[in-house]
């Protein structure tokens, strides 16, 4: 306590060196505690897009493609998944609750996503539920309910009008101009890719699209059956090499060649779209083989299915709860291997931590500069303490000489820099929250990024513990030569 | 710890060699004697070995041959910690200039040997540490200056700072390397005489050293280092 409080004053007596040597440290704790608080609560709330959903199934495609398709409305979706298999699965012992979701539309440059109110009911992310600022979900086949960033950004309140568009992303095609959608809902802000979504029926979904196709606003129709599914080329990798243009129409390929051997197909499915399906089914597999010169065909179901990926009875995905967890290794392998229809499976969870990988060799990047500036920070307060000492050994030698022993020297010179690396991180620290807590709201409003305020995790309690062990051992080596000196002094220091 | 001869004189040195270096001899000193409750005048040039005496005394400096007894105590034969530790205990020491700490007060910097030793503390008899302070100060005519910081005093109260330090805890000798180059005619022997009364209510033996031949009269013995010095050459001025 004594040697503290002589510390202390010491420190104080050269207060702005002291000072400085504080900030230095805390700047190079800011930064190396930052880095991570940031990157882990980005890393949190990335992983907290999707929560809750045990599997998302999409036909058949890669894990990325689906999560992507699925969760960020980034990559184009694999074709879809007919309504009857969806109905099947939805029955199955195994599974709790599904979402369907079909995707293919967009407004101004928004997704449009069909759904059901079990969307609503199930989907959480970081543990939330999607709640609505304004209004509701979408019940009526005109209703439509809009993300956060999709009211702000157009400007949109209850009550709007707004035309959808097929295709997504910028290259839009033919409006659905005959079926207006009203917002009948605004969706409180999640800072997840719902932001930047609106939701509208399964059912409003089909509307538009049968009206487009009885009477509707010229398809720009053709050329887009062919690029405007987007989806199409991705279609299931190995199935059958020129699908491309068979897909849209009607899930034709849907059905694997080889696995065609289908009884699953004659049992199958009890509800009401379910005859049609077989149709397409078999329709498809002979499409397969001849599907090169598809223009013959093209006006047998081109005027039918017009260029629609989504088709009208079939989505695009679906998410699933499962009854208990234990079963989703199990239903995700029966899923994949199903031979009625090829479909990917795919664990969010594990999707996601596969995403993270891809950006986690940045944050190396990151963290190994953020060690140097801590070391720059140790070393500078090493170089102060250390050409201070000359002027201090005057201080030492009437230590010594009133009763000082020269371990109390060391003592107190290794407290100086532990106080100062102490000082250093817990300004370190206060700088990150203050910092956080400043850029949160700026942040959140240019970019849509939730920037969580957590408290400390164990690695950053690591670096801090790490950084104040080395800021005592950086004491030890002026201590040392305190040491020394004092001895080699007596008690007649040169000064 | 070291037991203290009550009948031994307070300092007794037997054939002392010392030197910084090996081949040097700054001091080669067959015999010296000091009595308890002497007030010691030790005097001698610039160079002569005044300091290293009495670092040798003290039991800062160590490495040299022969006995330094102090108050009994063959400190030769003390490990370095057993010397720190009686020096804690039984000596105060008062520097030329530069006495104190900086940024202490004037009361810490007077507190501080019983601070940094338990047992220095505990020779308070009966006191608490402001207590005797206190009186230390009333004696030395500081008590005004207890709270201020050591920054601001003249050189005067600031050997009588370092006095009233050395002083604390009773110490059975104190040991001053010229507190008084740095002060006027007037003040010295004003000091000398608030020294030497402390001295005498705590019952310490005083060493004074001192190149100021004028200031000899005042103490009970005198002592030219050069004389007992065999190693004494006349080498620097
Ligand atoms: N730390 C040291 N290392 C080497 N030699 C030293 C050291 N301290 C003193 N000396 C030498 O020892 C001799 C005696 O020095 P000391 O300081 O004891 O003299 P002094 O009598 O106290 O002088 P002054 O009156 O100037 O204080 C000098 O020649 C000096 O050069
Ligand atoms: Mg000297």
């Amino acid at each position: 306590m004594v040697l503290l409080s002589l510390a202390l004053k010491s420190l104080r007596n050269r207060l702005l060196v002291s000072a400085l040597t504080v900030l230095s440290i805390a700047l190079s704790v800011t930064l190396l505690v930052g880095v991570e608080n940031v990157r882990a609560g980005v890393r949190d709330s990335f992983a907290g897009t999707i929560r809750g959903t045990d599997l998302i199934v999409g036909a058949r495609g890669g894990t990325m493609q689906v999560l992507m398709s699925t969760v960020f409305g980034m990559a184009t979706p694999a074709g879809g998944i007919t309504m009857g298999t969806y109905e099947q699965w939805k029955a199955h012992p195994a599974i709790k609750w599904t979402i369907p979701y079909s995707l293919g539309d967009s407004h101004r440059g928004f997704r449009v996503i069909g759904t059901t109110s079990e969307f609503f009911e199930h989907y959480r992310f970081r543990n939330e539920r999607v709640t609505f600022a304004e209004g509701g979900a979408p019940t009526g086949d005109t209703d439509v309910a809009i993300g956060h960033d999709v009211a702000q950004r157009l400007g949109y309140r209850m009550g709007q009008k707004i035309v959808v568009a097929h295709g997504t992303g910028g290259v839009t095609f033919s409006e659905h101009q005959a079926h207006p959608f009203t917002v009948v809902g605004i969706i409180a802000r999640t800072f997840t890719p719902i932001d930047r979504a609106l939701y509208v029926t399964l059912a409003g979904i089909e509307a538009m699209h049968e009206l487009e196709e009885s009477g509707g606003a010229a398809p720009a129709a053709p050329p887009a059956g062919a690029t405007a599914p987007g989806g199409a080329p991705l279609v299931m990798p190995g199935a059958s090499g020129p699908p491309a243009g068979a897909t849209a129409p009607g899930g034709a390929p849907l059905v694997m060649p080889g696995s065609s051997g289908p009884p699953a197909q004659a049992a199958p499915p009890p509800p009401p779209p379910a005859p049609k399906k077989p149709a397409h089914g078999e329709e498809g597999h002979e499409h397969v083989d001849g599907d090169e010169h598809d223009h013959d065909d093209e006006h047998a179901h081109g005027d039918d299915e017009a260029e629609h990926d989504h088709d009208d009875d079939k989505i695009t995905a679906f998410f699933v709860g499962t009854q208990t967890r234990l079963e989703t290794l199990r239903l995700q392998r029966e899923m994949n291997d199903d031979t009625r229809e090829p479909l990917t499976a795919i664990v969010p969870g594990v999707a996601l931590a596969e995403l993270w990988q891809g950006v986690g060799n940045a944050e190396v990047g990151l963290k190994v500069v953020a060690f140097f500036t801590v070391l720059i920070g140790l070393a500078g307060m090493l170089v102060s303490l250390y050409s201070s000492l000359e002027a201090r050994r005057r201080e030492m030698a009437i230590l010594r000489a009133v009763g000082a022993r020269p371990s109390t020297i060391v003592a107190l010179l290794v407290l100086e820099s532990g106080v100062l690396a102490v000082l250093g991180a817990a300004l370190g620290v206060a700088l990150v929250y203050a910092g956080l807590s400043l850029a949160q709201g700026p942040v959140e409003d240019r970019f849509g990024l939730l920037i969580p305020i957590r408290a400390l995790g164990s690695t950053e309690w690591m670096y801090l513990a790490l950084i104040v062990i080395a800021g005592f051992l950086v004491g030890l080596v002026p201590a040392w030569k305190a040491y020394r000196s004092s001895l080699v002094d007596g008690l007649s220091p040169r000064t | 710890m070291s037991t203290i001869h009550a009948d031994a004189p307070a300092i007794r040195l037997a054939d002392v060699r010392f030197g910084y270096r090996p081949g040097q001899q700054v001091l080669d000193i067959p015999a010296l004697e000091i009595a308890r409750g002497a007030r010691v005048f030790l005097y001698g040039p610039s160079g002569s070995g005044k300091t290293t005496l009495l670092g040798l005394i003290a039991g800062v400096l160590a490495g040299g041959t022969g006995r330094v007894e102090v108050l009994g105590t063959d400190l030769a034969r003390l490990g370095g910690s057993a010397r720190d530790a009686f020096r804690a205990q039984h000596l105060g020491y008062i520097f030329q200039m530069f006495n104190l700490i900086p940024y202490l007060s004037v009361r810490d910097n007077i507190l501080l040997p019983t601070r940094l030793d338990a047992q220095r503390a505990a020779r308070l008899r009966g006191q608490s540490p402001a207590q005797a302070a206190t009186e230390l100060a009333e004696g030395l005519d500081i008590l005004s200056l207890l709270d201020q910081p050591v920054t601001e005093l003249s050189v005067g109260q600031q050997q009588r700072v370092a006095a009233a330090r050395a002083l604390i805890g009773y110490p059975e000798l104190v040991v001053a390397d010229e507190p008084t180059s740095a002060l006027d005619a007037d003040r010295r022997e004003a000091f000398l005489r608030l020294l030497f009364a402390s001295c005498e209510r705590v019952g310490a033996t005083l060493v004074f050293v001192s190149h100021d031949q004028a200031l000899a009269p005042l103490f009970s013995q005198r002592v030219s280092l050069p004389d007992i010095n065999r190693a004494a050459r006349p080498a620097a001025a």
